[in-house]
């Protein structure tokens, strides 16, 4: 067969984490803010403008989790035990948020559903973070096994991107109400999205001077010649983007502050596929050496390759049948 | 005292496990029973059901919020906890669950939305299509994870090499011999949970003298359903039992307590097996019971216990006694559903108290049926993962008791938060009762109803 199986599969756990980061950013965002917004109607809003999709949103992560098994058991059997605590906190996070949707609106005192769906949330996102820095470190794997200790990952860098994810989810949740709600919340969330974008910009400068400077391998790819001249665009379009969403912002609501949330967004992500390809467990595992069998991964490609357009287009419905901006106190409840 | 990590792995696993089936038995069958539900609205016009659907998709998005949380965290489980598993099954294991995220989970997760906040924003054709895509869904989803999980106690379709298995024919690994009866063993199952709680609700609200007319419903939907499902489900059990014979004898010999396979079995109504005396004690037999029922022969023989060393034994007590519940919970059910067919064809239905006030309060017992049917199957699997092929001991993570067992008091902690929570919200909603869905509020866009007209529901009853 002359498709190189891996590769293909490597793009589709790509395609779904890029997905699950962008879509379920947005809506842990929405709950890393329910804190400071200013009413229980401003909650009502911002809850109902996420809650027709955040379920379909929070299943890209089980498609990535769910892939990764499928189509690379031996990374899958290393990154689950190597970030085993921030995996199960995320999980835990995702519990408590998740079942605030049904909960909050049945309960008579909303204030503590307030507090855990924004704790939920932000621990969920943290948790994020600090995977994705637990693996941009690297993973100690002997004999194929993951070989560390429990709290390999804790370092001031997995939890710096740890920060790092909470402010990016926390700016898409902001642009995403700007784009999504009406009146003082919108507004309101234009001025927080401002504050968030200087605050991810600065993370992003930070986890992008720390990583090359903790990680030789990384210094090593980006440093050398030719890669240099391929890679200096990166951070200049950050920038960029950075700036003409500085520039939406000032105009007003829309959609397009939004757009470029997801444009830094997927930036940052290429900065990831950059430093780390083609390892899924750096310093070791490949995505060669981690997949699964040619017979395993073709079975499950057929039935992707047929049904993620199915699926895409009626994700596609679902946003565009819940299009339009949500009126303050609206409520599902 | 060092804490065993296999045993730690497992009681986690296995509490998270079931805690999970509660809500997925439950919505399999109720999300058949909305879209039903829609459709005999659509085509008689009749409210109650337009009624009756809005309430029950209510409940419907509880559980089924519940059940997606604690679903996502089995997807990581199996590598958090059972790594070393992954990497041999994961072959196998891994295209049978990503089927599932690709066929199923989306469009449960996808139209759900549509189902609980699209009502007034689609045609009506597709809110009653997105009923019953989730309904649909929830079956996929269930044809999958039984092929998954059938796999690992009767594998086929495989080989192994360098101990790893790798796919031969994905025909076979899906439809491995006991697939079939596991998966119809299954569905049935949720059916009859679902049935049995829409039962006692509209019981419980011909009782409370409230809701009369859906309470009607309720009850004839229900146990007209339950009286061709339970006695069904005793068929269906009892082919599935036959096959685990052929493919699993000494899960079978550890239902039901059998030791000496020279001798036919008895059937024992109670016995306290003892592992290491190798005998029961207290035993109440059926003579030959057991022989009949799975060799329909009283004098047939089945292998028993002895005929393996200990160590592959299953443990017994949680065997034994898991079917003996399922089993009781399951000739209650058949009985409860022919006796309310019965009344009702007397009509008397709505008039028997005692009936009403018996079923009321038996909501609980598919769930009861289907964690106890689990145990059995799951624990009589035991010492192995996958039968035959790896034990459990040797799928374990590289990951030291102090975490499991701190990850395990969370799960405890939390899952228990929340369901009970989860529970008691349920019981506000059934409280509350069905409402005319025109005047729930819709969210979303401006139409001319959501204006802020109609109240909150928390002012409204309860």
């Amino acid at each position: 067969m002359a498709w190189d199986l891996p590769l293909i599969w490597a793009a589709v756990i790509g395609l779904a984490v890029a997905m699950y980061v962008i879509l379920d950013g947005f809506d842990l965002g929405v709950g890393i803010l329910f804190p400071f917004a200013r009413s229980d109607r401003e909650r009502d809003q911002m809850l109902t403008s996420i809650a027709p999709f955040w379920d379909g949103n929070e299943t890209w992560l089980v498609l990535g989790g769910g892939g990764l098994l499928a189509a690379f058991p031996k990374a899958y059997a290393v990154i689950m035990p190597a970030l085993y605590l921030p995996v199960i906190v995320m999980l835990l996070g995702l519990v408590f948020r998740g079942v605030t949707f049904e909960f909050r609106g049945i309960a008579r005192r909303k204030g503590r559903w307030n507090v855990i769906f924004a704790a939920g949330s932000a621990v969920a996102a943290f948790a994020q973070g600090v995977i994705l820095g637990g693996l941009i470190q690297g993973i100690r794997v002997e004999n194929g096994q993951f070989a560390g200790g429990p709290f390999d990952w804790a370092t001031p860098f997995a939890v710096l991107c740890g920060l790092g994810v909470v402010a990016g989810h926390a700016l898409l949740g902001a642009t995403w109400l700007v784009m999504k709600a009406e009146g003082e919340l919108a507004e309101h969330a234009r001025q927080q999205a401002k504050v968030l974008l200087v605050a991810v910009l600065g993370f992003m400068a930070l986890v992008s001077l720390w990583t090359p400077l903790a990680v030789p391998r990384i210094f090593e790819r980006w440093f050398s010649l030719p890669n240099f001249l391929f890679l200096w665009p990166v951070p200049i379009v950050t920038v960029l983007t950075a700036f003409a969403a500085w520039r939406w912002l000032d105009r007003g609501p829309g959609a397009r502050p939004f757009v470029a949330a997801i444009m830094l967004f997927l930036l940052g992500y290429l900065g990831l596929v950059i430093s780390t390809f083609p390892y899924l467990v750096p310093p070791t595992l490949t995505f060669w050496d981690a997949a699964a069998a040619p017979s395993s991964q073709f079975f499950l490609l057929v039935g992707t390759l047929i049904l993620l357009p199915i699926i895409l287009g009626y994700t596609g419905l679902v946003y565009w049948i819940f299009r339009g901006r949500v009126g303050a106190g609206e409520s599902y409840h | 005292m060092d804490l065993d990590p296999v045993l730690l792995a497992r009681l986690q696993f296995g509490f998270t496990i079931s805690f999970h089936i509660i809500f997925p038995s439950f919505t399999i069958g109720l999300s058949a029973y909305i879209a039903t539900l829609e459709v005999l609205w659509g085509a008689t016009g009749a409210e109650r059901y337009s009624r009756l659907a809005g309430f029950w998709t209510k409940i419907f998005a509880v559980s089924f919020g519940m059940g997606v949380v604690s679903g996502i965290v089995l997807s990581y489980e199996l590598g958090t906890n059972w790594s070393r598993f992954s990497v041999v099954a994961g072959n196998i294991i891994g295209p049978l669950a990503g089927y599932e995220v690709l066929a199923a989970f989306f469009l449960e997760a996808t139209f759900l939305g549509i189902l609980l906040f699209g009502r007034n924003r689609v045609p009506r054709w597709l809110h009653v299509f997105s009923a019953i895509a989730v309904a649909v869904g929830t079956a996929i989803s269930a044809f999958w994870i039984l092929a998954a999980n059938s796999w690992m106690h009767t594998p086929a379709g495989h080989e192994m090499r360098d101990g790893v298995a790798y796919a031969t024919d994905w025909l076979a690994i899906i439809f491995n011999p006991s697939f079939v009866y596991r998966f119809a063993h299954m569905l049935n199952a949720s059916f009859l949970t679902a049935a049995f709680v829409v039962i006692a609700v509209g019981a419980r609200y011909m009782l409370a003298n409230r809701y009369d007319e859906e309470a009607r419903t309720m009850l004839r939907m229900g146990i007209g359903l339950a009286a061709i499902l339970a006695p069904l489900q005793l068929f269906i059990g009892d082919q599935h039992g036959l096959n685990t014979l052929k493919h699993q004898p000494i899960k079978v010999a550890a239902m039901e307590a059998h030791w000496d396979g020279s001798k036919p079995g008895d059937f024992y109504v109670f016995a306290w097996p003892d592992e290491k005396a190798e005998r029961n004690w207290f035993a109440i037999p059926i003579p030959r019971g057991s022989s009949l029922i799975l060799t329909h022969d009283p004098s047939g023989l089945f292998p028993g216990l002895k005929s393996v060393p200990p160590q592959d034994r299953p443990p017994l007590v949680p065997v034994f006694f898991g079917f003996r519940i399922m089993l009781g919970v399951g000739f209650f059910m058949i009985a409860a559903a022919l006796y309310g067919a019965w009344l009702m064809w007397q009509k008397t239905l709505f008039e028997t108290r005692w009936y009403q006030y018996v079923v009321a309060n038996t909501w609980w017992v598919g769930f009861v049926a289907v964690i106890a049917g689990w145990i059995v199957t799951e624990t009589g699997r035991q010492p192995w993962i996958v039968y035959g092929i790896q034990r459990t001991a040797d799928a374990t993570s590289p990951v030291p008791s102090g975490s499991l067992a701190t990850t395990l008091a969370l799960f405890v902690l939390v899952y228990g938060i929340v369901f009970s929570v989860g529970i008691y919200y349920i019981n506000r909603l059934i409280a509350k009762g069905p409402q005319p869905r025109d005047e729930l509020r819709e969210a979303f866009g401006h139409r001319p109803l959501a204006a802020g007209v109609a109240p909150e529901p928390s002012d409204v009853g309860s």
